[in-house]
């Protein structure tokens, strides 16, 4: 059974119907690491480089991308329930709208010269 | 192996089985749904403050990028590799335990542990810099040491507004490593429970969840080492 699970890299997403979860290959995870260590190299190259306004962009990039990488592979949820993905969908979901409701509020200030409430 | 049939829902009597729960797939969903269901809170938890410093880092871009450059930067790379080498232990620990090697599983578990406390002592040699550097928030601040893009000491307005800066580093950085601290006693219990050999192919959801949690705190440090360490001078 053991044997089964090692070598079974691909099985089908939802378990095996006996309480089993997903056994994700030791390459996968190898090659997730090396690419995390390479995205955070790269993070720190680039924060070097003048790139204007786009520094901030590329480093919060490439954050979201190893983010991506530890949540689908590390954390598993390629192989979850979609209930998980819900989970995460809804955080992600309150998150952006966080943000940007309070983002708008900040910018139309500047914009209608109220000044800011920081201030 | 067990004796348990591949195809009767044998797991029914699986002494982790508890009896509100179906089958142990169903058991292990809860769980892990509950977890993400968690970690979905911690995700608006830490959203909140880096909402908070995304609003101040526009409103005092000086104090934030003079700030910034007074981290090393060698140390905050090198403690982003150690976290994310103990990710890839504690991802192993979870295969480990998936696959019922219970000495591999307790091996992982405590290399975890290690790395997680070399991030944490690389935090404490920072955390004494800053103090010995009176860059603590409070009635000791002392922006003098900060530098701005000109390589000058920092006009009075920016030396001021630099002290909020510190704040959210310290209230980011601090919780984020309460949360290792956290952490490292929970995997400490696994790596018992794993030895004492109460985890099997059929049953290592503790494992499994310890690991969502350790990743989701890697996650955050991910975002808080390019927002808190990289702060470029120009725009």
């Amino acid at each position: 059974m053991a044997e089964h699970a090692e070598t079974g890299a691909h099985p089908p997403a939802h378990g095996d119907g006996h309480g089993r979860g997903h056994v994700v290959a030791v390459s996968t995870y190898l090659l997730v690491f090396v690419a995390l260590m390479v995205g955070t190299g790269l993070t720190v190259l680039a924060s070097y480089a003048d790139l204007g306004m786009w520094n901030t962009p590329v480093a919060m990039a490439i954050a979201l991308t190893k983010a991506s990488l530890v949540v689908f592979f590390f954390m598993h949820l390629k192989y979850s329930p979609k209930l998980s993905w819900v989970a995460v969908g809804a955080a992600v979901f309150w998150l952006v709208n966080m943000i940007a409701g309070i983002a708008a509020d900040y910018v139309s200030r500047v914009y209608l010269n109220l000044g800011n409430p920081g201030t | 192996m067990s004796s348990l049939s591949e195809t009767a829902p044998a797991a029914a009597h699986h002494p982790a089985l508890r009896h509100h729960f179906e089958s142990m797939e169903g058991q292990k969903e809860a769980s892990t749904f509950g977890m993400w269901v968690f970690i979905a809170q911690e995700i608006l938890f830490f959203g909140g403050m880096l909402l908070a410093y995304t609003i101040y880092r526009n409103l005092y871009y000086d104090s934030f990028a003079a700030g910034s450059h007074h981290l090393d930067v060698k140390l905050g790379t090198i403690n982003t590799a150690v976290l994310i080498c103990s990710s890839l232990t504690m991802a192993l620990a979870v295969h480990a335990a998936a696959l019922g090697r219970r000495g591999a599983t307790v091996l992982f578990l405590l290399l975890t542990i290690a790395l997680g406390s070399v991030f944490l002592g690389i935090k404490v040699v920072e955390y004494a810099d800053k103090f010995h550097h009176h860059l603590v928030p409070g009635p000791y601040y002392d922006a003098e040491v900060l530098r701005g893009a000109d390589g000058k000491a920092l006009p009075p307005e920016v030396a001021l507004h630099s002290q909020i800066y510190f704040a959210l580093y310290f209230s980011l950085t601090g919780l984020h490593a309460l949360h290792m601290i956290i952490g490292i006693p929970i995997i400490a219990v696994m790596a018992w429970l794993a030895r004492r050999g109460r985890f099997s192919p059929e049953y290592y959801t503790p494992v499994e969840i310890t690991g969502l949690y350790w990743h989701f705190v890697d996650i955050v440090w991910i975002f808080l080492f390019p927002l808190l360490y990289l702060i470029p001078h120009h725009g």
